[in-house]
């Protein structure tokens, strides 16, 4: 487990729990033609290979030849504590609400933005919906609908 | 078999080529280049979380969380976008998202 459980359990409850939901519901909504979609997969195969190739290469070329440096141990900005005495959640707690917590307040304000932001995008009025409106019932004199008429006798109403 | 750093490495640089596979080889549906993205930065988070750990710096898990919360809001808006453009065009088929050229 690396020593980071957090981070672990955090990962599968966030993308099981909502992210693969998310798709779930969204992929359901929509109806989509799977043999539309499966055309053309020959065609962009081979470029798609060659990108992929490529950047894996150089993933591995990367990947293959860093080595660390002799001062990196002391550039650690918060280092991690001895796993005997304290657990990695309560280490992450001990600074994420201390020394980085305009980070963690940032990322509130960016989950915000996003729930309002689908919120308002997907949200749409409705035409045709007979709602009762109070304020209008309250408004309405007698005046306005109720005309007396005085009929002749022999007349009738015009 | 001891999991050492150029496992987790190895693991996370498959996710990202995947990730970039998946981008390159579908042109047809915006769900699935979404759920790429997804897979890229999942990758970049296993990569994070390995160096935090075997330089011993929780910065890195930090930033995990971070990226991890970048992520769930593109999915939210990026399907909610998805959702729009489907209603308004019947089709979220990638070569029918030409409204914007000029």
């Amino acid at each position: 487990m690396l020593g980071a459980e957090f981070v672990a359990m955090i990962l599968v409850i966030v993308y099981v729990g909502a992210v693969a939901v998310l798709f779930l519901f969204v992929v359901m909504m929509l109806d989509i033609n799977i043999a539309v979609i499966r055309q053309g997969f020959l065609k962009y195969m081979w470029a798609g290979l060659l990108v992929g190739g490529i950047l894996l290469a150089e993933l591995i070329t990367v990947f293959a030849a860093w080595k660390m440096s002799d001062s990196a141990e002391m550039l650690r900005a918060a280092p991690a504590p001895d796993p005997n005495a304290m657990s990695n959640t309560e280490a992450i707690g001990q600074i994420l609400y201390t020394d980085y917590v305009y980070l963690f307040q940032a990322s509130g304000i960016i989950l915000l933005v996003a729930m309002i932001g689908s919120i308002v995008l997907t949200h749409r009025t409705r035409t045709g919906v007979r709602k009762q409106v109070i304020s209008e019932q309250n408004a309405r004199r007698p005046i306005d609908t109720l005309e007396v008429v005085k009929v002749e006798s022999g007349k009738g109403l015009q | 078999m001891a999991v050492g750093l150029s496992h987790y490495l190895t693991v996370s640089a498959i996710l990202f080529t995947l990730g970039i596979f998946g981008i390159f080889l579908n042109r047809k549906n915006l769900i699935v280049i979404l759920m790429s993205i997804e897979l890229m930065l999942l990758a970049v988070n296993i990569n994070f979380v390995a160096f935090s750990s075997f330089l011993g710096d929780l910065v890195g898990q930090i930033f995990t969380m971070i990226v991890l919360t970048v992520a769930a809001a593109e999915a939210a808006i990026g399907l909610a976008i998805v959702v729009v453009f489907y209603r308004a065009r019947r089709s979220i088929a990638v070569e029918d998202i030409n409204e914007l050229k000029g």
